[in-house]
C-alpha cells in the first residue's frame, strides 16, 4: 500500500490570526512583533500584503519599517494562536488519527487507505483547506505526497490556500530543481558544503556519488540523499494523544546581549532553575544537557554533554550548562539569547543506583532542599527565595510561567515538551 | 464595502441546554435592555465571522423574521452588528 501524507502549513499563521479578529487592518501591511521594550521586538510574522514589500520574518521593526511606512504592528497573542493550532488539529483528526504536529501551525497527516490513491489524497486535502478555511477563517497551504519530507516541500510551493500533489510520477520536475536548502535539515552549514562541491539542488544531491557523500558527510549524508531520492519512510508519530515528555527545556532573549562568562552564568542559574522546578513537577529527570546559542547576527549552534547521574537539582543542571559554554563558545560575539534544556529523561520515583564512592546524602540534602524552595515560592511567590548570585539581575526576564515563556520554549524543542 | 461592515458585539443570551449537551439559544438582550426571542434555528456548525472577527459555533437564527448569526466563541456569545448602528445611538 502506498503511503498518502499530507503536510498542513497554516499561512503566516500569527499575522492571519490576528487579521481574522481586526477586519479593518485586513487589506494593510501587518507585522506581528514582539515587545521593542523588552527587546523582542522582531517581526514574527507578516501578511500576505507586507510579504509583498519584502519584509522579512527575524527583522527588527524599524528595518521593516523602512519597507513600508505604513506597516502595522501588532502585539502577539499567544493563547489565541494556541486556541486555533488546536482547532485546526481538531479538524485533520476528524480525518486520521496519525496527525504529528510540527511547531504549533504546522502538522503531518497520514491518510494512507487500502485502495486511497494519491489523487484521492488531493481531493481530502482539499477538503481540509476549505474547511480550515470556513470554520477557523484562516488559509492552510496542504502538500500531498508519499513521503513526509515530500509532502514538507509541497506545502511551501504553493502558498496561500492551495494543494500541491507531489507524485512518484512528478517529483522529479518538481522538487529536484529546488535549491538544496529547501530540504529538511539542510541547514546553513550543510549548505555551504554542498555548494562547495557543485550540489546546487535537490536533484545534483539525489544524483550525487552516494559513497562520495558518505564519505564527505557520514550518515546524515546518506539520510538526506534519501530524502531527495524520495526514500524516506519514517512514519507520522501520533504524538498528538500520548504526551511522551522527552525534553524540557527554556531559552531567553534577554533585554541585554549577554557579553561575558558572568552574563551567561547567571542567565544558567535562571534557566536551569526554571527547568528542574518543570522535571520535578512532571517527576522527572535528565541526564543531557544541552545549550543553545544564538548571537547577535542571529546565528546559532547547539551543544549537549551528559551528566554522571540523572538529575532534577537545578545547580547541577547549570553547571553542566556553563562548563559547556566554557567549551564552546569563545567569546567573538555577543549573545543574542541562550536556551538550556534536558533531555534523556526518566522517572523520578525509581530506584536509582548510589555510588560509595560519591557522598549521596549531600545529593539527596540538596533535592529536599529544591523541593522546598519549589514550597516557598508556590506559597510565597517567585522572588521570596531566590539565589544570591540573581539579587541584581532581575532584567534577565521573569521566567515564571507566563504563556510568552511557555511559547518560546515549544519553538525551542520543536513542540516536544508539553 | 460600507454598508456591510460588521462590528463584534458580545451579548447576553439565554440558553437552553439540552439533555445530550447541546445547547440552543432562546433569546438574546440588546444593551439598550431589549430581548428578542430567537424563532427557529436553521443550521448549526462551526464557522469562522469574517465580518466581526472571531470563529466558534455558529448559530442561523431567525429572530423577527429576519435571519441572522450568532456565534458561540469559546465561552462568549457575539453577533456580528451593523457598523452603522454606532451613529443612532
Amino acid at each position: 500500500m502506498e503511503s498518502i501524507i499530507l503536510h498542513a502549513d497554516l499561512n503566516s499563521f500569527y499575522a492571519s490570526v490576528e487579521c481574522l479578529y481586526n477586519p479593518a487592518i485586513r487589506n494593510l501591511p501587518v507585522a506581528v512583533c514582539g515587545s521593542v521594550e523588552n527587546r523582542h521586538g522582531i517581526v514574527l510574522a507578516k501578511n500576505q500584503p507586507a510579504k509583498m514589500v519584502g519584509i522579512k520574518t527575524g527583522e527588527a521593526i524599524w528595518q521593516a519599517k523602512l519597507k513600508a511606512a505604513n506597516l502595522l504592528v501588532v502585539p502577539p497573542h499567544y493563547d489565541r494562536y494556541l486556541r486555533f493550532g488546536n482547532l485546526a488539529r481538531k479538524i485533520y483528526g476528524t480525518y486520521s488519527q496519525r496527525v504529528e504536529p510540527f511547531g504549533m501551525d504546522e502538522a503531518w497527516i497520514d491518510i494512507s487507505f487500502p485502495g486511497r490513491s494519491i489523487s484521492d489524497g488531493y481531493e481530502i486535502a482539499n477538503q481540509i483547506r476549505e474547511r480550515i478555511k470556513f470554520e477557523l477563517g484562516i488559509t492552510v497551504s496542504i502538500g500531498v505526497s508519499f513521503n513526509k519530507i515530500f509532502a514538507k516541500l509541497g506545502s511551501d510551493m504553493k502558498k496561500p490556500d492551495a494543494v500541491t500533489v507531489i507524485s512518484r510520477e512528478n517529483y522529479k520536475e518538481k522538487v529536484w530543481p529546488l535549491d538544496v536548502g529547501e530540504l529538511l535539515y539542510v541547514g546553513r552549514a550543510t549548505k555551504r558544503k554542498l555548494r562547495n562541491w557543485n550540489i546546487n539542488t535537490i536533484g545534483d544531491l539525489a544524483q550525487a556519488d552516494a559513497l562520495f557523500i558518505r564519505n564527505k558527510l557520514g550518515k546524515c549524508g546518506t539520510i538526506l540523499k534519501d530524502y531527495a531520492l524520495g526514500n524516506d519512510y519514517s512514519q507520522v508519530e501520533n504524538t498528538e494523544h500520548e504526551t511522551i515528555i522527552k525534553s524540557i527545556g527554556n531559552s531567553t532573549t534577554p533585554p541585554k546581549d549577554l557579553c561575558s562568562l558572568e552574563d551567561i552564568r547567571i542567565t544558567s542559574f535562571v534557566l536551569s532553575e526554571s527547568v528542574a522546578r518543570r522535571l520535578r513537577e512532571h517527576g522527572l529527570k535528565g541526564k543531557t544537557v544541552q545549550i543553545y546559542m544564538r548571537d547577535c547576527d542571529l546565528e546559532g549552534f547547539e551543544r549537549q554533554g551528559q551528566l554522571k547521574d540523572y538529575t532534577n537539582i537545578s545547580t547541577e543542571i547549570a553547571h553542566k550548562a556553563i562548563s559547556l559554554v566554557e567549551a564552546n563558545w569563545f567569546f567573538n560575539k555577543p549573545i543574542r539569547s541562550f536556551g538550556v534544556r534536558v533531555s534523556d529523561l526518566t522517572s523520578s520515583k525509581g530506584p536509582i543506583q548510589i555510588s560509595i564512592f560519591k557522598e549521596e546524602n549531600k545529593r539527596f540534602k540538596v533535592m529536599d532542599l529544591e523541593y522546598s524552595i519549589d514550597t516557598i515560592r508556590k506559597r510565597y511567590g517567585p522572588y521570596a527565595i531566590q539565589r544570591a548570585a540573581l539579587m541584581q539581575t532581575r532584567q534577565f526576564g521573569d521566567l515564571s510561567d507566563n504563556t510568552e515563556a511557555l511559547m518560546r520554549e515549544v519553538s525551542f524543542n520543536t513542540g516536544e515538551a508539553r | 464595502m460600507t454598508e456591510d461592515k460588521r462590528i463584534k458585539e458580545y451579548v447576553n443570551v439565554t440558553v437552553k441546554f439540552k439533555k445530550d449537551g447541546s445547547m440552543i439559544p432562546v433569546s438574546i438582550e440588546w444593551e439598550n435592555g431589549k430581548v428578542y426571542t430567537v424563532d427557529r434555528i436553521l443550521d448549526v456548525r462551526n464557522a469562522a465571522s469574517l465580518k466581526a472577527g472571531g470563529c466558534g459555533m455558529r448559530y442561523l437564527c431567525k429572530i423577527m423574521g429576519t435571519q441572522t448569526y450568532i456565534f458561540f466563541e469559546e465561552d462568549k456569545w457575539f453577533v456580528e452588528r451593523k457598523a452603522q448602528c454606532v451613529e443612532d445611538f
